[in-house]
């Protein structure tokens, strides 16, 4: 239990840097950033409260606003996100959910790929959405959600596979 | 009640969610609006304290083009100085010598973004350097934006690339003016909207800030005019502005705080009633 939290606090805590100092100014093509810091929402153990995930998403959300001077919008994004992670475990894990048993470490590649493409999408949508707050602006938020959406899926997968594999 | 009380508890998670969703939907919205202090921003200890330290780090790789820019600053100013006997006739707008109206504080910038919808700064200097919301901020080649929040240390500045600032602008070649916003593409340009129908509007020709805003000195530069266009009405220019600054890349900057400032205010508030 205590290794447990010690982990995802240190996750926690990198993957909030590394977004802010790092991953927010790449600015690939100009306007091409990747959001890594959903990672913590994604592989946070699925047998805990679900209301301690809600509340942490928020507070992470939230310090992202406030490095990136954004208002509320990673805090919104990532709420949802959190909120919708069932369904979206439901359906690239279905059986091995329901026996509350998935292990990110020793999946198959192709239920975690879904699994991410699906939550990133989403948080994505929804960040970009309130970001640019305009109903005529719906072709930039669809660009940018797909293109930032590419480039976070791509290093998601990544962080998770480079840091999980080799706990066997 | 004791319905109640159940409704509640089997929910719980649906309603937690539903609370912070409209806590955060709410400071989105905030955000939204012109000039409110918000709660959450980059001016304080912890941000600052980070954005600092990678700062302090990743400085000395671009000394050398902070350097050459100085330099360009300096060969400028120095021009000007050699030249005043000779520029005395036309019409130069020189912070430094309008009677000291405006006091000049540097600071380094610690984050810079230009992709979002709203831009913000932080800088290094905040309240225990009497800097103060709507100060004017520039940087040796034209406007940056305006100072938004200030905490002891840090300040963030609302940067031109912002849906939300508008600026007072004209033409430095008459003085039509109209108020500058941006559209959010590109960080390269920016529009100058509601310029009069009667005004000289020539490709090439430079975009100074107006003298109007009590924020920022008249003829301070801006941009070059790109391109123009006629809006829907047919009464009023639209007209892109190329910057002289390249927005994605700013080191150093200079706030401006106009000494004048709360005397116009209060004329102006005066005479609106």
């Amino acid at each position: 239990m205590n290794s447990v939290l010690g982990v995802n606090s240190i996750r926690f805590i990198v993957l909030l840097l590394v977004q802010v100092i790092i991953c927010s100014h790449i600015n690939f093509l100009g306007y091409i950033n990747p959001y890594i810091y959903i990672v913590f929402i994604f592989l946070f153990p699925i047998r805990e409260e679900r209301l301690i995930l809600l509340v942490t998403s928020f507070l992470l959300g939230m310090l992202v606003d406030m490095f990136l001077d954004s208002g509320g919008v990673h805090a919104a994004a990532s709420v949802v996100l959190a909120y919708a992670r069932p369904v979206f475990l439901k359906t690239s894990f279905g059986m091995l959910y329901e026996h509350q048993s998935i292990k990110f470490s020793n999946t198959e590649l192709g239920s975690l790929i879904t699994y991410i493409t699906l939550g990133t999408l989403t948080h994505h949508l929804i960040l970009f959405s309130l970001e640019v707050f305009n109903i005529s602006g719906i072709l930039l938020i669809l660009k940018k959600t797909l293109f930032s959406s590419i480039f976070t899926i791509i290093l998601c997968v990544l962080i998770i596979i480079l840091f999980s594999r080799n706990k066997k | 009640m004791q319905q109640i009380i159940n409704f509640v508890i089997r929910n719980k998670t649906f309603l937690l969610f539903l609370f912070l969703f409209c806590i955060s939907l709410a400071l989105t919205i905030q955000s939204h609006s012109y000039h409110r202090s918000k709660f959450i921003n980059s001016a304080n200890a912890l941000s600052g304290g980070v954005y600092g330290t990678v700062n302090s780090i990743d400085r000395y790789f671009d000394l050398e083009q902070e350097n050459k820019i100085l330099a360009e600053e300096n060969k400028r100013l120095r021009e000007q100085l050699l030249n005043a006997a000779n520029l005395e006739n036309s019409v130069v707008i020189d912070t430094s010598i309008s009677k000291e109206n405006y006091r000049i504080t540097i600071a380094d910038v610690y984050k810079n973004s230009y992709s979002l919808t709203n831009n913000y700064l932080t800088i290094n200097k905040g309240k225990n350097d009497s800097i103060k919301q709507d100060f004017g901020v520039i940087s040796s080649k034209g406007i940056v934006g305006i100072i938004d929040n200030t905490s002891k240390n840090y300040a963030t500045v609302l940067s031109i690339l912002s849906k939300r600032s508008k600026i007072n602008a004209q033409l430095k070649s008459s003085n039509h003016i109209g108020s500058l916003t941006w559209n959010g593409k590109t960080p390269e340009f920016v529009q100058l909207v509601d310029v009069s129908k009667f005004a000289p509007v020539k490709v090439g020709d430079t975009i100074v800030t107006g003298g109007q805003s009590s924020i920022f000195p008249k003829g301070i530069n801006i941009g070059s005019i790109e391109s123009f266009e006629t809006d829907i009405s047919g009464d009023t220019y639209t007209i892109q502005v190329k910057l002289f600054n390249d927005m994605t890349n700013i080191g150093t900057i200079y706030i401006l705080e106009n000494r004048d400032r709360n005397e116009i205010l209060n004329l102006q508030n005066g005479s609106n009633e």
